[in-house]
Order: C-alpha cells, then sequence, then structure tokens
C-alpha cells in the first residue's frame, strides 16, 4: 500500500516536472531551467519503475536482469550524452531526428514484445497495436529524415503515383493492424510482418518530401512518438507515460502547425508535395526577371559597411551551411568598433529549422538583444545604410509581396530592398528552396558578393582590418 | 461495441486526462516565440523518452529464460535511454548559449 503510494506520488511529480518544463521551455529566461525539471520528473519516473515498481507487483527479478537494465542505461546514456555533447550546432536537426527515431524505436518494440503477453485482450491489443505501428513508423521516417539532413540522402525520391501508392500501403497496415486486434489471432509472426509493414510505410512517407521541408516533418514525428507513448501508458495503466507522451503529442502537433505558418506552407502540401511540382511550372513559365546584376569583390563589400552608420545582418540558411556563423560575429564586432549600429534581423524560418539561427548565433556569442524579430525589424530598413544578406534567398524576395503569381506570394518577408545599400552574399545565382528567381539581385542598389559565406565574410573581415 | 464501452468505463479517468492534457499541451506552446522552436522541440523530444519506462517495465516481467525478449528488451531500453539522454542533454547545451552576454 505504502509503496503504491510513493511510486504514484513519483509519476505525479514526474508529470509535474513535464508540464511546468514545456510550460518554462516557451520563454528565453526560464527555457534552461525547465528543461531541468523535465529531466528531474524522467529520472524519478525511472527510479520509481526500477526499484519501488517490482516489489510493489510482487515481482521475483533476477539479479542478472536487473544487471542488463542497468548496462542497458549505462551504454544508453554514455553514447547519448557522447553524441549530446559533440554535435555541432549546425546539425541540430538531424540530432533531434535522430533521438526521436529511438523513442519510436523503443516503442515499436514494446509492442512486438507485449503481443503474446495480451492475446484474446482486445483493449490491451489495441494499444499495442497502435503503439507498434506510431512507433515503428516515427522510426524509420525518423531514420530517413536524418539521412537526408546529413547529407546522405540528398534527392527526394518520387516513385510514380507515390501519393496513391503511399495511402494505399497506409491503409493496409491500418487494415492488417485492425484484423489482428479483432481476430484476436495469437500468431507471432502476424505482428512481426505488422512491424514490418510499418517500417516500410515510415521509409515511404518521408523519402519524397524534400529536405527543406525536413523540420516539419521531424516536428510531425516527434508528436507520432509522444502519441506512440501516451498508448504505452494506456497499456500499463502508466499516468506518467500517459501524460508525458500526450503532453509531446499535442504539443508537437501545435509546434508542426505554427512552423508550417511561419514557412508559408500547409501540412497536406508537405506531406503530399503539391509546392515541388508546382513551383518549377511557375518558374519555367513565368516571366524572367530583366536587368543586370552588379558584382561586388570583397574589398567594395568592406568599404560599404566601414563608412555606414546602421547596418542590418540578415543570415540564412547558407550562413549555416558554410558554418560562418563565427567569422560573422567578427565582422559584427569590427563593426561596432568602428562605431557602426549592428543588428540581426531573423526571420522565422531562417536557418535550416524555425528557430535554429538564434541558436547558431548565440552558439557565435552573439548578444541575444542583437537579434530582432521580423515584425520588429521591417519598420526599421528604410533608415538603414547597408543590409547585408547572407546566405538568405527566399525570405527576403519582394515577390512575395509584389507578384501574386508567385508561389510565395503572400509569405511574410524582410523589408530588405527598403534600405540604402544591399549586399547578398551567396555562392551563385542558383534559386532558392522555392525555385524562383529574387528580383531583389536586379536590384540597382544591390551588389552581389559571390562566394561561400564563411570564405567570403573572412575575406571582407580582412580589408575591414586593414581600413 | 461492447468491449469498446466496458473499456470506456474502466478506464474514464484515463481518459478525461488524455483530453485534458492536450489542451495542457496546445495552451502550452500556443504562444511561444518562433525563436524557441528548435529548443522546444529538442526538449518535447525529450520528453516522449519515457516510453523508456515501458522497456523497463518489459525487462521486469520478462520471463529470464526468453533469451531472445531480454534481447528485445535490452536494445529497448538502450535506444529509449539515448532519446532521454541525448535529448535533455543536447537541449541543455543548446540553451546554455542563450545567456544574455554583457
Amino acid at each position: 500500500m505504502m509503496k503504491t503510494a510513493i511510486l504514484d506520488l513519483l509519476y505525479l511529480l514526474a508529470s509535474v516536472g513535464f508540464i511546468v518544463g514545456l510550460k518554462m521551455l516557451g520563454s528565453p529566461k526560464t527555457a534552461r531551467r525547465g528543461n531541468i525539471y523535465a529531466a528531474i520528473g524522467m529520472i524519478l519516473a525511472i527510479l520509481g519503475t526500477i526499484f519501488i515498481y517490482p516489489s510493489m507487483a510482487g515481482l521475483q527479478v533476477p539479479t542478472f536482469v536487473y544487471g542488463l537494465i542497468f548496462a542497458a542505461i549505462l551504454i544508453g546514456t554514455i553514447i547519448g550524452w557522447g553524441i549530446a555533447m559533440k554535435v555541432e550546432m549546425t546539425k541540430m536537426p538531424e540530432l533531434v531526428s535522430f533521438f526521436n527515431g529511438m523513442g519510436g524505436a523503443t516503442a515499436g518494440l514494446i509492442g512486438l514484445m507485449e503481443f503474446s503477453h495480451n492475446v484474446g485482450h482486445t483493449s490491451k491489443m489495441f494499444m499495442i497495436v497502435a503503439g507498434l505501428i506510431i512507433g515503428s513508423v516515427s522510426f524509420s521516417g525518423s531514420m530517413i529524415a536524418w539521412g537526408k539532413l546529413s547529407g546522405k540522402l540528398r534527392k527526394p525520391v518520387r516513385l510514380p503515383k507515390y501519393n496513391i501508392l503511399n495511402t494505399l500501403l497506409a491503409i493496409i497496415v491500418v487494415g492488417f493492424g485492425a484484423y489482428i486486434i479483432i481476430s484476436g489471432t495469437g500468431n507471432p509472426l502476424y505482428i512481426y510482418i505488422l512491424f514490418g509493414l510499418a517500417l516500410l510505410y515510415g521509409i515511404m512517407f518521408v523519402l519524397p518530401i524534400g529536405g527543406a521541408d525536413m523540420p516539419v516533418v521531424i516536428s510531425l514525428l516527434n508528436s507520432f512518438t509522444g502519441l506512440a507513448a501516451a498508448f504505452g501508458g494506456f497499456l500499463y495503466d502508466n499516468m506518467a507515460m500517459l501524460t508525458g507522451g500526450i503532453l509531446v503529442g499535442s504539443a508537437g502537433t501545435i509546434l508542426t502547425i505554427a512552423m508550417t505558418k511561419a514557412m508559408n506552407r500547409s501540412l497536406s502540401a508537405v506531406i503530399f508535395g503539391a509546392f515541388g511540382e508546382g513551383s518549377s511550372a511557375a518558374a519555367g513559365s513565368g516571366s524572367k526577371i530583366q536587368g543586370n546584376i552588379k558584382e561586388a569583390g570583397p574589398s567594395d563589400a568592406a568599404i560599404l559597411l566601414n563608412y555606414a552608420n546602421k547596418v542590418i545582418i540578415v543570415p540564412g540558411y547558407g550562413l549555416a551551411v558554410a558554418q560562418a556563423q563565427h567569422v560573422l560575429h567578427e565582422l559584427e564586432e569590427l563593426l561596432e568598433k568602428k562605431g557602426v549600429d549592428v543588428k540581426y534581423a531573423i526571420h522565422p524560418v531562417a536557418g535550416r529549422m524555425p528557430g535554429h539561427m538564434n541558436v547558431l548565433l548565440a552558439e557565435a556569442n552573439v548578444d541575444y538583444d542583437k537579434l530582432v524579430d521580423m515584425d520588429d525589424i521591417n519598420n526599421e530598413f528604410a533608415n538603414t545604410d547597408v543590409v547585408l544578406v547572407v546566405g538568405a534567398n527566399d525570405v527576403v524576395n519582394p515577390a512575395a509581396h509584389n507578384d501574386p503569381s508567385s508561389p510565395i506570394y503572400g509569405m511574410p518577408i524582410l523589408d530588405v530592398e527598403n534600405a540604402k545599400n544591399i549586399i547578398v552574399n551567396k555562392r551563385s545565382m542558383k534559386p532558392g528552396y522555392a525555385g524562383i528567381e529574387n528580383e531583389l539581385f536586379y536590384n540597382p542598389k544591390t551588389s552581389m558578393l559571390f562566394g561561400d559565406a564563411k570564405a567570403a565574410l573572412t575575406k571582407v573581415v580582412q580589408e575591414l582590418k586593414g581600413m | 461495441m461492447n468491449e469498446f464501452l466496458n473499456f470506456v468505463q474502466q478506464n474514464i479517468q484515463m481518459i478525461y486526462i488524455v483530453i485534458l492534457m492536450i489542451f495542457v499541451g496546445i495552451e502550452l506552446i500556443g504562444h511561444v516565440p518562433a525563436v524557441l522552436h528548435t529548443p522546444l522541440m529538442s526538449g518535447a523530444n525529450a520528453i516522449h523518452g519515457v516510453v523508456i519506462i515501458g522497456a523497463i517495465l518489459v525487462m521486469l516481467h520478462m520471463n529470464p529464460e526468453n533469451l531472445f525478449g531480454l534481447v528485445i528488451g535490452f536494445i529497448a531500453v538502450v535506444l529509449g535511454t539515448l532519446n532521454v539522454v541525448g535529448g535533455f542533454v543536447v537541449t541543455d547545451r543548446m540553451l546554455d548559449m542563450f545567456k544574455t552576454k554583457k
């Protein structure tokens, strides 16, 4: 009795830790403590399960099984900690995806193991099958997303009619799962087939989706894993699993929708890929922009920056790829020393996923107060001498304002064109993710500074030092 | 149908919790600036690692002679731990950089 109460209390504390932690993660000041509260909740729940649960349930657990559990936790901790401490901040999206996949795999394996214990118990079998399907899809999908983001799988693979194919596969997976539940079969082969089918669906689900949409997919799979954990909570009557899982499931869904909004996309467009095909057609038939581009060397750029009073830097995906955040910070400090007012304009989807740019610049020690959100900085461009765009493209494309036929029309952008001078650093004239031309590059006020962000900025810094 | 009604009756408290938690989740995330989306996703990612409890329960209930079961359970605990530890540690590392410098 006493032990049950203590275990219940620990699970309660864990749930409160998750809720309070997630709440605090929503504000920059409290975020770090929030993460720690959630972690403490998790530790309490795990310790309670290992040390109190067995005697409460009257289990005789052999010592070597305990040994295995501790060994597994030790191995997981060492590897997980190691990866988490070592990874570069630019690789954050694929890392989240990787860890998410691990959670999904855990849920899938739990389903495999619990099947034979619960044959004939319809509602428990429902929890097992649902958790197994969702967990497995989340696992294989996350692994594909991880591969895509880390550059192992570069091209989106699109089988012909993949939308129909995938829908069909989804129906088969769900139908087969329903058959297992309703028929009450005890044949373990069935659950392994279901496991395999769900894994296949996860792969097919993510494979056709383009790299730039991966953050949305990861966020979606993140909420999937939460859901899978919640089904586990039902299966074991475990409140910590239930609350933690549902919390992440619902929060993850909202986060997914918020992300698609910030990218001016709809979730169905991400999944069914309408964007890729539609825009390439539009770009092909749409008007080619006429005009000349003006190329600038590092010294031209340095001179422009040196004699400015106010500079706004617009960092984008190209900065993250080139890992140029440190040299950009050096440039900023140099200009500040020369009395130039420098700020960063952060578009909500700058970087490789929403909020990623803030993490990267924070890593390079850029002062948090210098990062200004899009809505707050858009009025300031008009009285800015020089805007330095580093590896950003679609988020500064004026077509979003003035070309109703453009696929990005209506997307909120940074009004860079209002500034007196614009320097754009890009590797080439290649269009950005949306696959469309950017008339900003042809603007008479714009100078193009071609080259890898890191190399180009390093040269600009050298020039500036000599002035 | 009967089975379903039975299930609802037996688990009515849990069903209430599910519904309330859905709204808690929506409220918690609804007003977060895009700036924090990355750490938030990473933090939420760590929290669903709570699925590890299921893996531990599988191990505790496992018949010690079921070698295959022990191996799968062992792997499940390792992977679950990866999710939990990796998730929390990397979130902390990220947020550590958000300190206001002066």
